[in-house]
């Protein structure tokens, strides 16, 4: 098991580097998020390194003056402790001066979440609704006639030789959706809460049965962008991950001609209604 | 009321020795409580980490199969949770500590309900038994958090969920006994002239954390009884098929929930303070601002609950505030971590173990509150949510800052409990192990996180598996910790040197260190002066 742990993990980062870099997967010992794809993701990543810097910053002062003391007043240097016990100038610095770090972490934050809720400016173009069951996701198009289908997990024995470094992210049916397009995606589920979550994609939103929760996405440009269910749903949390393909408005135009015959729901003009999802 | 408990402080001062029954079971002393506290913490400590490492065991590599159900897996998450939590670092800070160093320092005799004692401790035994009657039906895998609809009846049809939910009433009527006692006590039976202002901060910790306990445990056992009626007698409180609402259930949970994680924390800030200034030789740097900054942490800890929430559909408005609230927060710990600072500063500092975990203490805590500003992001929690760097920011906070307060407070104060003295080298030998351990198992977990490896998986993308792998050794490092610990243990145990009354100097300025080491089975049967 060791050895072929070792060796699948080489196999991914040999197809990570084979691949196109649109193939959004995590990276063998990657130590940061995975690469923005959507305006949300780079609105997160901007943020992220403002605030990280800021905490590697804080976290190295607090371990500098921990390392000083412990030298500069250990007992062999300082054998006469001092009775140094108030200093209202140092206490209202030390109150201070984190409100001011955290007034300019929070301004970004505020025009960032604020970004990040609707589409902007209200203009869908499309409108994509996920549906969270015990364990795979439902996509269904309510601009499409309610074009819909399952996507489950490729299990491991099934995998194509090319899909080996996509094990666990693999699906049979990938979610398609045109790039550049403002998307609306609202989320809901048939039995317990799962959460729909794309890290390169800065999409996530739990699905919760009676609740139908709208978020966003604009995919940058064509590729296949990966994610998992993250929330505990059960004994196949693990097994339901999730795949989208991006692709040019003409080929999500030529991809929805013919999905309907391959999905073998031509005939329905309406989406499986969800007794507990609230339709408009 | 007072002549009763004295007549009885003197049936048992002097002549009969009480048996073994009524000194341990019937026990309405609160240094048997406390010691009674503290052995089964480390024993419910032993049993959580042992399924911690039969989950890194399970993570080591993509695709293992020690753990051979999803169920299974869950279930083991789970217990792992609610055991740290309920049966291990409550335990050990809230009844071992604080049963112990309540009445001692601030020189009361007993606790104020000695049989009220008993039972917080006695409720816990079985409500432990549940617990582990849930992990081996394999029956509770919900996550700690319990959401329905999947900890409902439909998704968790066997008993062992109720059990889990039965220990949670149990251990929740525990502490609020535990914490109405404490109240009592800290405000009644202070020594004459120990005024609120000049409590010893350690009490000041267990007050705040006493109110966090009455205020919040009851919301949580509403929302657990409403829980287990939707699952036995048919209601649907949180069923949206009956008009009820799974995000009910996480508004109630984290309204406790939060709190809790206070709970677990404020007696550690407590003891570290005790521990600094002693190893310092100097008073506690900012002693009101310290104090203050626990009942703001506090305070504020009740109005933060839903940012574990920020991905559960609330309105952008609702997530606005719940994020200013919470990176508020930062500001009275700022203050605790520079006060402590600033206390060792011009100090004359010996590095004795219970020092050494203190220092760990502030630097991990650090680390893991700064993450916690990060997380406190709705904007960048938007892909954090849930992740494993929530569960390092978590287990940095807990894992390695309340269980090094503990730590700090096991070689503070063994020899005052038990007039044994641990052996130095090997504490030492133990804090390096722990230290080092700990680092490896939880750092690389920010990385899995901001990468995107959800939590409570017990198999994942080949991508994780680098760093996957070096937090599993890291926790068999942090295993060999434990084992040194219980070799700690045991030569303190059978070492035959006697401890002083305060055997670490001048530092040491709170009452405990008046008197002999043990102490008496009845101290303060006068009262102390207080300056």
């Amino acid at each position: 098991m060791k050895s072929a742990g070792r060796r699948s993990a080489i196999a991914a980062a040999l197809a990570a580097a084979a691949t196109p870099a649109a193939a959004q997967t995590p990276a063998p010992w990657q130590i940061g998020m995975q690469a923005a794809h959507s305006p949300v993701e780079h609105g997160i990543h901007q943020l992220n390194d403002l605030v990280t810097w800021i905490i590697v910053l804080i976290t190295i002062f607090v371990a500098g003056l921990l390392a000083y003391v412990m030298w500069r007043y250990n007992e062999r240097r300082s054998p006469v402790a001092g009775k140094l016990s108030h200093h209202s100038t140092l206490e209202i610095a030390w109150t201070a001066l984190p409100v001011l770090i955290l007034l300019v972490i929070a301004i970004p934050s505020f025009r960032l979440i604020y970004f990040e809720d609707r589409v902007p400016a209200e203009r869908a173009d499309m409108t994509i609704k996920v549906t969270g069951h015990q364990w795979y996701w439902q996509y269904t198009y309510p601009d499409a006639k309610g074009l819909h289908f399952d996507s489950y997990m490729v299990h491991d024995e099934d995998l194509r030789p090319d899909q080996k470094a996509l094990r666990h992210l693999a699906v049979d049916n990938q979610l398609v959706l045109p790039a550049g397009k403002n998307i609306r995606i609202l989320t809901t589920s048939d039995d317990v809460i799962h959460s729909f979550f794309i890290p390169s994609l800065g999409v996530q939103r739990y699905a919760i049965p009676g609740r139908t929760i709208e978020t966003w996405v604009r995919v940058d440009q064509p590729g296949d962008y990966y994610g998992e269910c993250n929330q505990i749903c059960g004994t196949n949390h693990s097994v339901m991950p999730i795949s989208i393909h991006a692709v040019s408005p003409a080929d999500f135009q030529a991809w929805l001609a013919q999905a309907p015959a391959k999905f073998s729901n031509a005939a329905i003009d309406t989406p499986v209604r969800v007794a507990s999802a609230s339709e408009q | 009321m007072s002549a009763t408990t004295h007549d009885h402080i003197h049936d048992h001062g002097h002549g009969h020795s009480p048996t073994f029954a009524q000194r341990w079971l019937f026990s309405t002393n609160h240094k048997d409580i406390g010691t009674l506290y503290l052995i089964f913490a480390v024993c419910a400590g032993l049993v959580g980490g042992l399924l911690s490492i039969i989950m890194r065991a399970q993570l080591q590599h993509p695709g293992n199969t020690i753990v051979t159900s999803g169920q299974e897996w869950n279930t083991i998450v789970t217990a792992h949770g609610l055991i740290m939590i309920f049966f291990t670092v409550m335990p050990a800070l809230i009844g071992g500590f604080g049963n112990w160093f309540i009445p001692l320092m601030i020189g009361a005799p007993d606790m104020a309900f000695p049989r009220l004692n008993n039972i917080s401790f006695w409720l816990l035994v079985p409500a432990f038994a549940l617990i582990i009657t849930g992990l081996l039906l394999g029956e509770s895998g919900s996550g700690w958090t319990l959401y329905p609809p999947l900890s409902n009846s439909t998704y968790e049809s066997g008993p062992g969920m109720d059990f889990t939910l039965f220990a949670l009433h149990l251990a929740g009527v525990s502490s609020l006994l535990g914490a109405l006692n404490f109240i009592t006590t800290i405000f009644n039976m202070r020594t004459p002239g120990m005024t609120l202002h000049k409590m010893p901060l350690f009490i000041w910790a267990m007050l705040v954390t006493a109110f966090l306990l009455l205020l919040s445990l009851p919301v949580l056992a509403g929302a657990i009884t409403m829980l287990i009626f939707d699952r036995n007698f048919g209601t649907s409180f949180f069923d949206p098929q009956g008009g009820g609402d799974p995000v009910l259930w996480q508004h109630l949970f984290w309204f406790f929930g939060h709190p809790e994680v206070y709970i677990m924390i404020l007696p550690g800030f407590g003891i570290i303070s005790h521990v600094v200034s002693t190893f310092s030789r100097k008073p506690v740097f900012g002693y009101l601002g310290m104090a203050y900054a626990m009942v703001a942490i506090g305070v504020v800890g009740f109005v933060v609950w839903a940012h574990h929430m920020f991905v559960s559909g609330m309105s952008v408005d609702t997530r606005a505030y719940f994020m200013a609230a919470t990176m508020i927060i930062a500001v009275p710990t700022g203050i605790k971590i520079f006060s402590w600072i600033a206390t060792m500063w011009g100090g004359s500092i010996e590095m004795k173990t219970p020092m050494l975990f203190a220092i760990g203490f502030i630097f991990l805590f650090t680390v893991g509150g700064v993450t916690g500003v990060v997380l406190s992001n709705a904007g960048l929690d938007q892909i954090l949510h849930n992740t494993y760097y929530v569960v390092a920011h978590f287990h940095y906070v807990l894992s390695l800052g309340a269980v090094f307060s503990i730590f700090a407070g096991w070689y503070y104060w063994i020899g005052k409990m038990s007039g044994h003295q641990y052996p130095e080298f090997w504490g030492k030998v133990h804090f390096w192990v722990t230290f080092i351990g700990v680092n490896i198992t939880f750092f690389p977990m920010h990385f899995l996180g901001a990468a995107g490896m959800p939590r409570r998986y017990p198999d994942y993308p080949d991508a994780f598996a680098g760093w996957n792998y070096v937090a599993s050794v890291g926790s068999y490092v942090g295993a060999l910790s434990v084992l040194i610990f219980l070799y700690v243990v045991f030569r303190t145990f059978t070492s035959k040197v006697a401890v002083a009354d305060n055997y670490w100097g001048e530092g040491a300025t709170t009452l405990e260190w008046t008197v002999s080491s043990p102490p008496p089975f009845h101290t303060f049967e006068e009262l102390p002066r207080f300056r």
